[in-house]
């Protein structure tokens, strides 16, 4: 805990604070890469700072760490399993139709919808 | 005298602490495939940008904001623990559960208004990821402002205190999941 100790967990909540707002703020520039560094590019840090100054996972044991990579190369891999299924429009013995990609329009694409916000 | 599990240490941590370990291992596998899952729908799907447009940005960021300053809460009970003071503990434990309720609050209103909208689970597959993923996480946002509040019962009579930390890993993971399903259901539309 000595470590822990010296942390300043405002300072790191503050940080995060500012984050959020860059990451809801910059995609409002509708610029493609701009939205995937501060949305996505940028939760990705909020995540490392929980990870190491709120849940301490850098003073566990070296076990824990790998675990939870462990558990992150296996939902990786059932990413990568199931993409192409998801992807592809045809493979052995089966072919999409132009069904799959329908999407039916909810009750509301019909009107209301601009009502929401 | 306390449980055997209580005390033992086998693996060089508190036999506590690597469960909660293996609870967030596996939550990461559960949250981690329903959020492949919905990437990989959502790039291969035109449509579903469209009906994103329809989720209200502004509830998000305010439960984000609500999410991260529970979560502040969490590891500032964590340090008041570590320090032996149960009271102090268990008093910024409430102010976490504060921070739940508030997020289901905003939640419940969040989904009641897309709701009157016509946008449902059943509208299409675009708002069966919506309300299953962002469901699931309430549910765990739910389920640990419960057991906040028996660890912080006993915490203020100074009893179980190393559970205050415990609880605060949980709550940090569920804190961790949000911050990836805030841009993908509420910014990237």
């Amino acid at each position: 805990m000595s470590e822990e100790s010296h942390t300043n967990y405002v300072k790191i909540w503050a940080l995060l604070v500012v984050l959020l707002a860059v990451s809801v703020l910059g995609p409002m520039l509708e610029i493609q890469i701009i939205t995937l560094l501060t949305a996505f590019g940028i939760a990705f840090v909020k995540a490392y700072l929980v990870a190491k100054y709120f849940m301490h996972i850098n003073m566990t044991p070296r076990f824990v760490p790998y675990l939870m990579v462990t558990c992150l190369v296996f939902m990786l891999l059932f990413v990568v399993g199931t993409a192409p299924d998801v992807y592809k429009s045809e493979g052995t013995n089966w072919k999409k139709t132009a069904e799959w990609q329908y999407m039916p329009p909810s009750p509301a694409d019909h009107g209301g919808a601009a009502e929401h916000h | 005298m306390k449980p055997i599990a209580t005390t033992r240490s086998t693996s060089g941590m508190p036999t506590g602490l690597l469960a909660i370990w293996w609870v967030v291992g596996s939550e990461i596998v559960i949250f981690g495939g329903l959020l492949g899952s919905y990437i990989m729908y959502r790039l291969s799907h035109d449509a579903w940008a469209n009906q994103a447009a329809n989720t209200n940005t502004a509830l998000g960021t305010l439960n984000t904001f609500v999410l991260l300053t529970s979560s502040l809460f969490a590891v500032l009970a964590h340090r008041a623990a570590e320090s032996g003071d149960g009271k102090k503990a268990a008093r910024l434990l409430y102010y976490t559960i504060g921070g739940a309720v508030t997020f289901v609050c905003v939640k419940a209103f969040e989904w009641s208004t897309e709701i009157a909208h016509g946008y449902t689970i059943t509208s299409n597959t675009f708002w069966s990821f919506y309300y299953t993923a962002a469901g699931i996480h309430a549910l765990h946002v739910i389920a640990g402002a419960i057991i906040m509040a028996i660890v912080a019962r006993d915490a203020a009579k100074n009893m179980e205190l190393q559970r205050v930390e415990l609880i605060g890993i949980y709550w940090h993971f569920v804190d961790i999941v949000w911050i990836f399903l805030f841009p993908l259901l509420y910014i990237a539309k």
